[in-house]
């Protein structure tokens, strides 16, 4: 194995992939560290279509996605190293990374860093469901999992808790395979997951939503017998008096997604509050010059085609920190009113700011919103959106060429 | 009357369609052209797996390459499970052909028996 590489990226899902093609393209030694046995993420077993249609202009199943892009790493003759799992990284005057993997543990040099961890889903524990430790209780991406890769049904009847597009899509795919979906539960008043989902895997196959109601307790001592769930009030609290008992042998959690971010930790590198991974500028660096973020552990992204633009931009941006241009001027992009997070949370105004990639999410559902983006009260955009969706993530190419200092972000 | 979701890109525009037939609440011609669709003659994309011979590919994904009546995805369904592919295919080769006389054809969306 190589020692020395120009660019090093963690992940080989589409973040990692669409990374490496770029950095690569453009010039860059590169490797693609892999914990799996194959490339290719997530989207391996995400084999509903609807994946491509920005990228591509057409519906893709995930597999179909990510094989065009492993095609392309194959092509460039791109180092992969597979079943590699990163115990360590920590920065000298270049990176060290130290890999296990069957060969037993090594150690690597790389000039930058790209991190393509994307996320882990949120569990049964940190949604607080009291009762007995049964099996029978999956994560939504779990469950997924066993029936489209190992070919194994979790469950003859089953409730699923949140209505993330997972556990959405995994409703209708247990459907087809022959599982009763008693219902899908969601806390919250409205769905989380995209509309279009809601219609095509729940309604098409008249499964029921139940809004502001929970899963609050699981029965059953070797396998799961029956949830309760009950109303809860606008805090989201439980409501005495609404115990209702559902059976089922399954229950399906698609409650939230979590950027992976341990490594960026053991860096030190700045966490936003806001999306839960890496702060970072325009070029998707971090706070700590030469490691980048791209996709899914950067702030949890609803569509791959975002994840890609991700990689591109972070792999072209790992290629200009390997060739040293100037050094960085930050300036803040500030989160305001109407808005749950943004990316990028800074600019570098010491480098091309004329196509500045923003994703955002809103705080809330709203119609006829305008997007505004000021320097010191001057505006230097304001675009009109009919609809904005909480679900759904905007993304705006704008020009911020002569941008100077901090410039400020709103929906309103 | 009738109103619903328009599935064909991530926007999931709220689409109303009158007695006429008339279009409101789309935000582009696929959207127009799919409430057509949808009251006249509903149809679906369907993903699912199949079973193999191989161990460590114990299913594959595969799909209808094109749309199909919704009224059938559940016989298409049961069509996928009555076959167990023992040959390593490529992406997109055809696994059923022209399943249940529709002209549509099931194939493989995966590259994982290959390697």
């Amino acid at each position: 194995m190589k020692t020395l590489y120009d660019c090093v990226v963690i992940g080989g899902g589409p973040a990692g992939l669409a990374s490496a093609i770029k950095a690569k393209e453009k010039g860059l030694d590169v490797l693609i560290i892999e914990r799996e046995q194959v490339l290719g993420g997530i989207l391996k077993q995400c084999i509903h279509d609807g994946f491509g249609l920005t990228r591509y202009g057409e519906k893709l199943t995930g597999p179909e996605y990510a094989y065009k892009d492993i095609v392309r790493v194959k092509e460039l003759g791109i180092d992969v190293s597979l079943s590699t799992f990163v115990l360590d990284v920590s920065k000298k005057e270049d990176f060290s990374l130290t890999l296990t993997n069957k060969e037993g543990i090594n150690k690597i040099v790389s000039k930058s860093i790209i991190l393509a961890m994307g996320c882990r889903e949120r569990t049964a524990k940190q949604v607080f469901i009291h009762g007995t430790r049964p099996a029978g209780v999956f994560t939504a991406g779990c469950a997924q999992n066993l029936v489209n890769i190992q070919g194994i049904m979790p469950a003859k009847k089953c409730v699923i808790l949140g209505s993330g597009d997972i556990g959405l899509i995994m409703a209708r795919r247990l459907t087809l395979e022959g599982c009763e979906v008693v219902g899908v539960y969601e806390a919250k008043s409205k769905p989380s997951g995209l509309n279009r989902n809601i219609e095509q895997c729940l309604n098409d196959f008249n499964i029921p939503l139940h809004l502001s109601k929970t899963v609050t307790r699981v029965f059953g001592i070797d396998r799961l017998e029956s949830v309760e769930v009950m109303s809860v009030d606008e805090k989201l609290n439980p409501i005495k008096g609404t115990e209702e008992i559902v059976s089922c042998d399954a229950l399906i959690l698609s409650v939230g997604l979590i950027p992976e971010n341990e490594l960026t930790e053991k860096l030190g590198i700045e966490i936003c509050p806001y999306t839960k991974g890496a702060t970072v500028d325009n070029n998707l660096e971090t706070m700590l010059d030469g490691v980048f973020a791209a996709g899914n552990c950067l702030s949890v992204n609803d569509l791959v085609d975002y994840v890609s633009i991700n990689g591109f931009i972070a792999g072209e941006a790992a290629y200009n920190y390997v060739n040293k241009k100037k050094d960085r001027k930050l300036v803040d992009v500030e989160k305001g009113k109407g808005l749950m997070s943004i990316v990028p949370q800074r600019l570098n105004i010491n480098s091309d700011l004329s196509k500045t990639t923003f994703f955002i999410r809103s705080d809330n559902d709203y119609r006829d919103k305008k997007l505004i983006i000021t320097e010191n009260g001057v505006e230097l955009l304001k675009k009109t959106y009919k609809v904005v969706n909480q679900a759904e993530s905007i993304k705006i190419d704008v020009d911020l060429s002569n941008v100077k200092g901090n410039i400020k972000v709103v929906l309103e | 009357m009738r109103e619903f979701t328009c599935i064909v890109c991530p926007n999931g525009c709220h689409l109303i369609v009158d007695d006429n037939n008339n279009v409101t609440g789309n935000t582009c011609k696929k959207g127009e052209e799919f409430a057509i669709q949808e009251i006249v003659n509903p149809k679906r994309n369907i993903s699912s797996t199949c079973k193999t011979v191989f161990p460590n590919v114990p299913v594959v994904p595969v799909k209808t390459d094109k749309e199909i009546k919704k009224e059938l995805i559940f016989d298409v369904i049961k069509e996928i499970n009555k076959v167990t592919i023992d040959k390593k295919l490529k992406i997109g080769d055809v696994v059923i052909p022209n399943i249940l006389g529709t002209d549509t054809n099931i194939i493989i969306t995966t590259n994982s028996l290959e390697d």
